[in-house]
């Protein structure tokens, strides 16, 4: 390789010390992060009292409309193709709203949506197994550990029902009985078969079917789509959001674009621990620079990890592999019963096999929840008898699968997923077990949103995984597709209305209006300066470290103690990049470091927010499992006095304790129980 | 409130084939088709040369004939001609255009060249090229006998013979006839993907179809010159 | 592991590129082509050189973001997606050429990055079926033999990366096409529509530059889903059956 040869993006951008862009932290002395301040209470405004049956029906007819002829009149941004966004714009330009839409992906059809596997629920009842919108309902506020809004749980269930009508129309093929009618599975966490799935790829056939509407309206000329372009920020101009600040990813160009409102639906932010299950390029900058500007952040140390995710291999490692959970209806978990056990697995008898979940959960067995069954295999590993290298690793078998079904029934029920699976390894999993590990996979939390998928910043809305309505501390198997596709069809186009036809029409704000410099020029300021640091160390090296920060004290099991050592961590690790990073190459052009960079900016200081919120809720609940709450037998404590609110955090400062705001959740029709899956 | 995204639209059959890649493709698929149905004509006809002159002057004679007494000496054959003429002008004219617009489709080759496709595949430019050429010379020599070393009108067999009989004329025919097996070895097969014939049950019959039309008609056309350098047919 | 690496740089769309050789050492067999990729973009960042841009998203082989031609082969020596094609389908000191999909319809964006919006807007010409959200009938009204669904959903599976386009002697895009058609065409949600789609569709995919079909069967051998090459011949089916019938 070449002598280093210095990059001279200053020569282009010169810095401007009168302007002092919010980089760095300017925390007052002597004040700690954690010394956070309690705001007012916050209530959902929104949701309508009654029969939690009859709310949706009532909220729609309440909601004011615009008239067909006027909603040309109206602009709104939509950021992200996934499945929220992706269904959200199609359905916003059907009804006649002109739609501007971003994603940063080459084109629409490549959001990260497309690579959930197992499938989507819904509440048909085709079974005939005593499914039914309650018990969906029910299901999903319980899976939640209670900690999610009833009424927007209910109404999830209520319409996961169109959905499967809705794609099924589309032309999403999914999986069916010789009957010609369609197929469905259960899946981890639940009793009854009200999974639909297109072989291990329905993420993929929902998300293509979005697609191919949005594609409709583009055609049509309702939605202008910007591929390769990424929102930076959030334009809030006289109270309101009224635009975003974006820049092509190809020619570098930093564009301003306006509306009448903003919805994002750019995903959660599991990438903040570096090694996740999402999309190498899925971030948190949109949610983080809305929070920045007004958005209240609710539940961000709730976050997902998978327990059926392939192993780790190495440092090289640049992100994680989710097997479908689908895998655990006919797959066995187990470990030497041993530890230190390193025969090879077929050699080690039945009788020292430790099936751990069917020996801890009788009756739900290897179909336990996700953050159960997560802990579980670290608690195993801990003991010393996690498989594979490094022993982070436990047993997935299908031997007993092969031998009930046959291997042809087997491989035509996973056959995709085991080729996955051997390609990676290079084991053959219908000869040796599958090893798996779990990993970062979805995240709860998100910006705050009330019933209509409002953010506290009036005109901001937040769809899908990037805001944090539906699962409570933790979510269900197959209900990610169900939620995304439920904001988008059906409870943004409806919510979106009301608040279109209340606001005053407005002109959108001109370039020199006070919000539209300041958000452009922070956002040019801060590409300048991580071009312009010219450090020693890479914006990946920075992401490593962070996440295995988070990994190790924010992860799976977090403490005080931990928890404490992260955010004393985080504010140098920050100082540290601005410091030391290293951007090559300019702004004006395809720059994939300038990109990942400036993600990682906004990693840095989200993860301080979810280290406090973890430390502040000294509970254990879905997937924050806090070590000093445990009930004898090390089962998660929820903390129903103290704990039955959504943390909804304030932004003051980067570094700056924010201010806490509770809403606080009612539970009338699923009463709080301790979960129990024995 | 529905929102129409498509136009309805009605033109001409022709336009719309002609205009697309998919249509042009059929065009050459059809021409290819008449084409190789009166190569299997051609070769039965010219496989009795090994029966004598007689019997094979008295076939070139009906040629002329066929078709009476309904139509005048020549008609029939001129409808031939002309339908031959109307395919071979569209095969060329279309396989001119859509090669054309491939290799404008590909401009820049891979740095990294790893042998491609079958050779039958790759030869189909060049082979069609090879044929037009072939067929030009094979006209002038045995049916305007302009370029015939012998060139006496209404003695096919005689004259069929006297071309043969130069080194340069069997080197050109046996050329072209190989060009012919290979071009009809990718043709054929092509052909029935581009008129949708082709699925996975039926593409093994479809292709040992196309190897032993190719075959047949190579083996059935060499075996004239051979004949005639072997001294079978002299 | 230890190989010498020659990747096309391209600093801009309308700049010249050329081939640049790299050595990369401590390879492990068990990272992905990419994380290789990676290896070599931290040392040159740290050397003072600008990255190899690719692009690359979700890395499990599903979004299609991924697309190089290693060693003259659309997504490399296995049949599977650049990204989930691994080290160990390499020996230490091969010499690996890397380079972008060539086809004019695919104009390169700088290095390894190319332009394949002309997909998108060959889907916009008509790969979808027209149902209004909210219009759907009850999903069980139309019940789909199981031999449809399965073969709508083999073709379905398409990533939309482009390696036919790639693998293609004339850069054509008639397997991306047909995969869209065959989905929709065999189930009865998308029959209403299937004359104008294939008609639209051809018509787009022509206007946008990419070449004619000439059977080769490359486009199917690099495919990483095994879209199959019969798909071209059902496409041309349904095609002159739709051209037939738009004269009516």
């Amino acid at each position: 390789m070449n002598a280093p040869d210095r990059p001279a993006p200053t020569d282009r951008r010169p810095e401007r010390p009168d302007v002092l862009p919010d980089f760095t932290d300017h925390r007052p002395d002597g004040i700690d992060f954690t010394g956070y301040r309690t705001g007012e209470p916050l209530g959902d405004t929104r949701a309508p009292d009654g029969p939690i049956a009859e709310r949706w029906d009532r909220r729609r007819f309440e909601a004011r409309l615009v008239s067909p002829a006027n909603r040309r009149k109206h602009t709104v941004l939509v950021v992200g193709t996934g499945l929220a966004g992706g269904s959200a714009g199609a359905t916003l330009a059907e009804q006649g709203y002109r739609v501007v839409q971003f994603c940063y992906q080459d084109s629409p059809r490549r959001a990260h949506s497309i690579a959930a596997q197992g499938g989507i629920n819904a509440a048909k009842n085709y079974r005939n197994d005593g499914d039914s919108v309650h018990r969906l309902f029910y299901d999903t506020v319980k899976g939640g550990d209670f900690r999610a809004r009833e009424s927007n749980v209910h109404r999830l269930a209520q319409i996961s029902v169109q959905i499967i009508d809705q794609c099924v129309a589309q032309g999403v093929p999914f999986a069916r009985e010789y009957g010609g009618l369609l197929d469905t599975r259960s899946f981890g966490g639940v009793q009854v078969s009200r999974t639909f799935y297109a072989r291990g790829q329905t993420g993929q056939q929902l998300l293509l079917g979005a697609y191919q509407a949005l594609s409709r309206q583009i055609a049509a000329g309702r939605v202008e789509m910007h591929p390769r372009t990424e929102m930076l920020d959030l334009i809030v101009a006289d109270g309101r959001a009224r635009g975003i600040v974006a820049r092509n990813l190809v020619t570098g160009e930093i564009s301003t674009h306006f509306g009448d409102a903003v919805v994002l639906a750019t995903g959660g932010y599991g990438n903040v621990f570096h090694l996740s299950t999402n999309a190498m390029n899925s971030n948190a900058t949109a949610v983080w620079r809305a929070h920045r500007r007004g958005a209240w952040f609710a539940n961000p140390c709730f976050t997902q990890i998978h327990p059926t995710c392939i192993p780790r291999t190495g440092d090289h490692q640049s992100k994680l592999t989710l097997m479908s959970e689908s895998l655990r209806n006919d797959g066995r978990i187990w470990v030497p019963k041993a530890p230190g056990d390193d025969r090879a697995p077929a050699d080690i008898p039945e009788d020292e096999r430790d099936y751990y979940l069917e020996r801890i959960y009788p009756s739900f067995g290897n179909l336990v929840p996700r953050d159960i069954a997560s802990r579980a295999a670290k608690n195993v590993c801990d003991e010393g008898r996690g498989v594979g290298p490094g022993g982070q690793g436990v047993y997935l078998d299908f031997a007993d699968a092969v031998r009930r079904m046959g291997r042809p029934a087997v491989e035509r029920r996973y056959g995709n997923l085991f080729e996955m699976y051997e390609r990676i390894t290079a084991e053959d999993p219908y000869r040796v077990p599958m090893r798996i590990y779990p990993a970062v996979h979805y995240t709860m939390g998100g910006l705050w949103v009330d019933y209509d998928l409002r953010t506290t910043v009036p005109g901001l809305f937040a769809v899908g995984e990037a805001n944090f309505s539906d699962h409570g501390a933790n979510r269900l198997g197959a209900s990610a597709l169900m939620q995304g596709l439920a904001d988008g069809y059906f409870v943004l186009p409806a919510t979106l209305n009301d608040y279109l036809a209340r606001a005053p029409r407005a002109e959108p704000p001109a370039p020199d209006h006070p919000a539209v410099r300041e958000a452009v020029t922070v956002t040019e300021e801060r590409l300048a300066r991580l071009l312009a640091v010219g450090g020693d160390r890479t914006p990946d090296s920075f992401h490593r470290e962070l996440g295995e920060l988070m990994w190790e004290y924010c992860g799976m099991a977090r403490s005080e103690a931990g928890l404490r050592t992260a955010l004393a961590r985080i504010p140098e690790l920050r100082a540290e990049f601005w410091r030391r990073i290293r951007v090559p190459g300019t702004g004006d052009a395809l720059n994939q470091s300038l990109e990942k960079a400036n993600r990682v900016v906004d990693y840095l200081e989200l993860a301080e927010l979810m280290c406090l919120d973890a430390l502040h809720r000294t509970e254990s609940c879905g997937g924050h499992f806090r070590e000093e709450s445990q009930t004898p037998d090390g089962e998660a404590a929820r903390d129903d006095a103290s704990f039955s609110y959504a943390a909804a955090w304030e932004f003051t400062g980067t570094g700056v304790p924010p201010v806490l705001h509770r809403e606080d959740l009612v539970f009338e029709y699923v009463h709080p129980t301790q979960r129990s899956y024995a | 409130m529905a929102l129409a995204t498509r136009t309805d639209r009605h033109p001409s059959l022709v336009r719309v084939f002609w205009a697309s890649t998919v249509g042009k493709k059929a065009v050459m698929a059809v021409s290819g088709l008449i084409m190789l149905g009166y190569l299997v004509a051609h070769v039965m006809g010219n496989l009795k040369i090994f029966f004598g002159p007689e019997e094979f002057n008295a076939y070139g004679h009906w040629l002329r004939t066929m078709g009476g007494p309904v139509l005048h000496e020549k008609w029939a054959l001129w409808l031939v001609r002309v339908a031959l003429l109307a395919a071979v002008l569209a095969h060329g004219v279309s396989a001119y255009q859509l090669s054309r617009r491939d290799l404008r489709a590909r401009p820049v080759r891979y740095v990294h060249r790893r042998r491609r496709t079958s050779y039958a595949t790759r030869t189909m430019r060049w082979g069609g090229v090879i044929l037009a050429l072939f067929i030009v010379w094979h006209l002038l020599d045995l049916t305007t006998l302009t370029v015939n070393p012998r060139g006496q009108e209404g003695h096919p067999y005689e004259n069929v013979v006297a071309t043969f009989s130069t080194w340069y004329g069997d080197v050109i025919y046996l050329v072209a006839m190989l060009a012919v097996g290979l071009h009809v070895r990718h043709g054929f097969w092509s052909a029935a993907q581009t008129l949708g014939a082709g699925n996975a049950a039926r593409d093994r019959t479809l292709k040992v179809l196309a190897n032993g039309l190719a075959l047949v008609l190579t083996a059935g056309f060499v075996s004239v010159p051979v004949a005639v350098m072997t001294g079978v047919v002299s | 592991m230890r190989l010498t690496l020659r990747v096309w740089r391209q600093p801009g769309a309308d700049a010249p590129g050329a081939m640049a050789t790299y050595e990369v050492e401590d390879i492990s067999p068990d990272m992905s082509f990419l994380e290789m990729l990676d290896t070599l973009n931290e040392a040159l960042i740290l050397g003072g050189e600008e990255p190899v841009a690719f692009d690359h998203d979700c890395r499990e082989g599903i979004c299609g973001a991924c697309g190089l031609v290693i060693n003259g082969e659309a997504h490399g020596p296995e049949r599977t997606t650049s990204c989930q094609l691994h080290m160990r389908s390499f020996r230490d000191g091969d010499t690996i050429d890397v380079e972008p999909w060539r086809a004019s319809a695919f104009p390169v964006v700088r290095d390894l990055v190319v332009d394949r919006s002309a997909f998108d807007r060959i889907i916009q010409a008509g790969g979808y079926v027209s149902a209004p959200t909210g219009s759907a009938p009850e999903a069980h009204a139309t019940p789909v033999p199981k031999a449809d669904a399965d073969s709508a959903f083999e073709h379905a599976e398409c990533i939309g990366c482009g390696a036919c386009v790639a693998a293609c002697p004339n850069g054509a895009a008639m397997l991306f096409t047909s995969a869209k058609i065959n989905h929709l065409r065999v189930l009865p949600q998308g029959v209403p529509e299937r004359e104008t789609r294939v008609l639209d569709m051809v018509a787009a995919m022509d206007a946008e530059g990419f070449g004619g079909c000439t059977l080769a069967g490359e486009c199917a051998t690099a495919c990483p889903k095994g879209i199959p090459l019969p798909s071209i011949a059902a496409m041309n089916k349904e095609w002159l059956r739709a051209a037939r019938k738009a004269r009516r």
